[in-house]
């Protein structure tokens, strides 16, 4: 495909809110079923090793007008339940065969029981992730989970789900992850190649696609974007966009942001998708490859405990290493994690002199003026008076 | 304006009096201090350490009911603190940034160890975090895993347990410099579990119609000792012993609770209430309710530190076990589908007329998907429901006028309801 028609591709899937593409994929087998997940992490690889497909489910962003959904929330909750709800009651998330809600904050915790209350007979699990990281204790706690995954999902499927199975599944996804993390690793050496607007479209895709796809979709936008001549350099600030793991900004803030003068160098959108840093060892007892990569290649973020106490550590790490000029918070508005994790991040920041900006969002923002100049004021003071 | 108290009422102002007090006295006296939350407070293992504990939720409430709070929140949105998040955090961070005097104007002193019980609530992982970085001392974490099923599992348990053993235990001793004394500590759980057995018969004496208690505004009250620093006192003992006499002979005079302006002269409507209160208005809140002569037989927030009433009790015989199980069972750790069983049954058991929910802006883990049990309850019983909103302790969130014309025309529907039936 040419790179047109891989960033057509791409934003297609963006825009299927009816999720059609899960439909297809359902459709092109008999008795193929699909397992919905909220974020941050779930365990695919389990999802995947029974032959089902996992879906990203992320609200409806800017793209659904939410009538039902409101209904059943108070002003001062986040936006991603509502759209949520508004996808389910509106019968976009019948193609789903069970829905998965992770330990995330309270929203997402409450939502799992209000999904329980207003589906009954569907398959709804909560997955507590362990805040403990002794593998004694937390791992051992965390097996355990796993293992009633896997009989559920096997329940679920129809069919068993054996070691190979895993070790198989796990393989597809380190491939994945892989082709996420060259993704971000060329992002930030060359972000006028790959600009975030663009390449969020890709990273979304893989809520939708099986892994397989999306990974071949990825090598494929990584080989594609760089022939194009028309992409060069801008005198843009390198920046850190963080607080965006869980609901997710409308595309039009991603432009805007660009077209401020920020190069997205490094952020925390849809972490979920790459939240174990490494490969997961596929030598060996697989559930105890998870636990072990749960517990010790997880992802920093604002609902995992930090047991060393320094919380802003993975965020200087990729300021340090991606070379950043600045950090912008952008957080949904009445997001727990986010807004408490905030001034302890900013606090590290500050330590350091770091320079950074902030405002919030929500998924349905459609009027982008206002952050756009103050992106735009945050980039020009970085490039007019930073010391670096 | 002379407010009327229930003899327990001035009983437990001293109780939390003299352990503000005790508190100020630490430093100089070298006692150790660990900070924790309510849901999952391990009150009994931190006493048998000689231990003292100091809760900021109470802090933030206390600060609430004496109009303290407000000064807080700002002092803590004017440090980069959003004005989205939970207001006791904020409350608590407001107040320590303005010098740390506690709620009855004496210091309170800095933790020595702070016991992050993950219990019920996203926020307080955060909002110990937060006072990790300001304090600079060590954290204990015990996750405590939801009940999304709608019961314990035992590895849910045994997690906590290992939890207790390897992680909690270790910093106590620590911290304290003596070892676990497990005797100690099932001495303490006996004594936790006479004072829940009156505890739960005095919430459960609401049955009683007339009832003798107010089991929302009279029983924020009555949890006071149990949930902040006396479970597993003799304090405790003696306190919920006297407070069970003193209903006793309410019932025994068919009498109506005891509210700030005197005794209920007259039940009207009785309702189950979900939610916490506001603290910022609290008897002006109270008075909204008493004036149109209804009565809270039941409410939920009682059970934000331990829910008794489905007949849990701590077990000196399996000390580790039973501080699990407590933990797991708090209010804010059950299921919504759970939660919307205990209310049906609280609105059938206790006879009541309607169930109102005070959904309050800080507590996600309260309010969210309240207005969707109010419909399940509604449906279920066939008592209507009311809903407003408010807020624990910030006081820009009250308004008294719109939260008095919702209860107002939600009770004159509880009539016209009743000219039907």
């Amino acid at each position: 495909m040419t790179l047109q028609q891989l960033v057509e591709t791409a934003r297609a899937l963006y825009d299927d809110i009816d999720l059609d593409c899960v439909r297809r994929w359902k459709d092109a087998a008999p008795g193929r079923k699909a397992i919905g997940h909220m974020p941050v992490y779930v365990p695919r690889e389990l999802i995947h090793a029974a032959g089902m497909l996992p879906v990203g489910v992320v609200g409806g962003g800017d793209r659904l007008e939410i009538i039902r959904g409101d209904a059943l929330f108070q002003s001062y909750i986040c936006r991603i339940p509502r759209s949520t709800i508004e996808l389910a009651v509106s019968g976009r998330l019948d193609v789903l065969d069970g829905m998965l809600f992770p330990s995330i904050c309270d929203v997402i915790r409450n939502l799992s029981g209000m999904w329980q209350l207003l589906f009954p007979g569907r398959y709804v699990r909560y997955i507590d992730v362990p805040q403990n990281f002794d593998a004694r204790v937390g791992g051992a706690f965390w097996r355990l989970e796993l293992e009633r995954l896997r009989a559920d999902f096997a329940a679920l499927a129809g069919r068993e789900i054996t070691d190979d199975d895993l070790r198989h599944s796990i393989a597809v996804y380190n491939e994945n992850r892989a082709a996420i993390r060259d993704l971000y690793r060329e992002r930030s050496r060359r972000p006028w190649i790959f600009p975030l607007s663009e390449a969020f479209l890709f990273l979304r895709a893989g809520n939708v696609l099986p892994p397989e796809e999306h990974t071949a979709l990825l090598r494929e936008y990584l080989r594609a974007a760089p022939l194009d001549a028309n992409r060069r350099e801008q005198d843009h600030s390198r920046v850190i966009l963080a607080g965006m793991f869980c609901e997710q900004p409308p595309h039009g803030l991603l432009v805007t942001l660009e077209r401020a003068g920020c190069d997205v160098v490094d952020d925390d959108l849809l972490i979920g998708l790459r939240w174990i840093t490494r490969d997961v060892d596929i030598e060996g007892d697989p559930l105890a490859a998870l636990v072990d990569a749960y517990l010790h290649a997880s992802a920093s973020s604002a609902s995992r405990y930090a047991p060393d106490g320094d919380r802003a550590r993975w965020l200087l790490d990729s300021y340090a290493g991606n070379h950043a000029e600045g950090v912008v918070f952008c957080a949904p508005s009445f997001c727990d994690p986010a807004l408490l994790d905030q001034p302890m991040l900013v606090a590290g920041l500050d330590r350091q002199g770091v320079p950074h900006t902030e405002f919030k969002y929500s998924e349905d923002t459609g009027q982008f003026a206002v952050i756009r100049e103050q992106a735009g004021t945050f980039s020009d003071s970085i490039r007019l008076w930073s010391a670096t | 304006m002379n407010v009327q108290r229930e003899t327990s009422m001035t009983l437990q102002k001293q109780l939390l009096s003299d352990h503000y007090d005790a508190l100020a006295r630490a430093p100089e006296e070298g006692r150790k201090v660990v900070y924790t939350f309510v849901p999952g407070n391990l009150n009994e293992l931190v006493r048998s350490f000689d231990l003292l504990p100091l809760l900021p939720e109470i802090n933030a409430l206390q600060s609430g009911m004496r109009k303290l709070s407000g000064g807080y929140i700002t002092e803590a949105e004017k440090h980069g603190h959003s004005e989205d998040v939970c207001t006791y955090v904020k409350c608590d961070i407001g107040m320590s940034l303005r010098g740390n005097i506690g709620p009855t104007g004496k210091p309170l002193p800095k933790p020595d160890l702070l016991l992050l019980s993950y219990t019920g609530c996203f926020t307080f992982m955060k909002w110990f975090e937060l006072l990790r970085e300001q304090y600079d001392c060590p954290v204990a974490m015990l996750h405590v895993p939801y009940q999304a099923d709608g019961r314990i599992d035992p590895h849910q348990r045994d997690y906590i347990v290992q939890q207790l053993r390897t992680e909690v235990i270790p910093k106590l001793e620590q911290v304290s410099g003596r070892a676990y004394d497990e005797d100690r500590l099932r001495e303490m759980l006996r004594r936790s579990a006479r004072a829940e057995d009156d505890l739960s018969w005095v919430l459960q004496s609401a049955k009683n119609v007339p009832s003798p208690i107010d089991a929302y505004f009279g029983g924020v009250y009555y949890i006071g000792p149990i949930f902040s620093a006396f479970r597993g006192t003799d304090d405790a003992v003696r306190y919920y012993a006297a407070l069970r006499a003193e209903v006793e002979e309410r019932i025994a005079a068919g009498a109506g609770p005891v509210t700030p302006d005197g005794p209920m002269k007259n039940e009207r409507y009785r309702l189950v209430v979900e939610g916490p209160p506001n603290w910022t208005s609290f008897r002006d809140f109270w008075r909204m309710f008493y004036e149109e002569e209804a009565v809270v037989v039941a409410s939920t927030y009682t059970k934000v530190g331990g829910l008794y009433d489905t007949g849990f009790r701590h077990d000196p015989d399996s000390p580790l076990e039973t501080l699990a199980d407590y933990c797991l069972g708090c209010y804010t750790n059950l299921s919504l589908p759970a939660r919307v069983d205990l209310l049906t049954r609280y609105v059938r058991e206790y006879r009541a007329d309607g169930l109102l929910i005070n959904s309050v802006k800080s507590c996600n883990s309260f309010s969210v998907g309240q207005l969707l049990m109010l419909r399940e309850v509604e449906s279920r019983t066939g008592v209507p429901g009311a809903f407003i909103e408010s807020d624990l302790v910030d006081p820009r969130y009250f308004s008294a006028a719109n939260i008095k014309n919702r209860i107002e025309s939600y009770l004159q529907m509880l009539d016209q309801k009743r000219a039907i039936a």
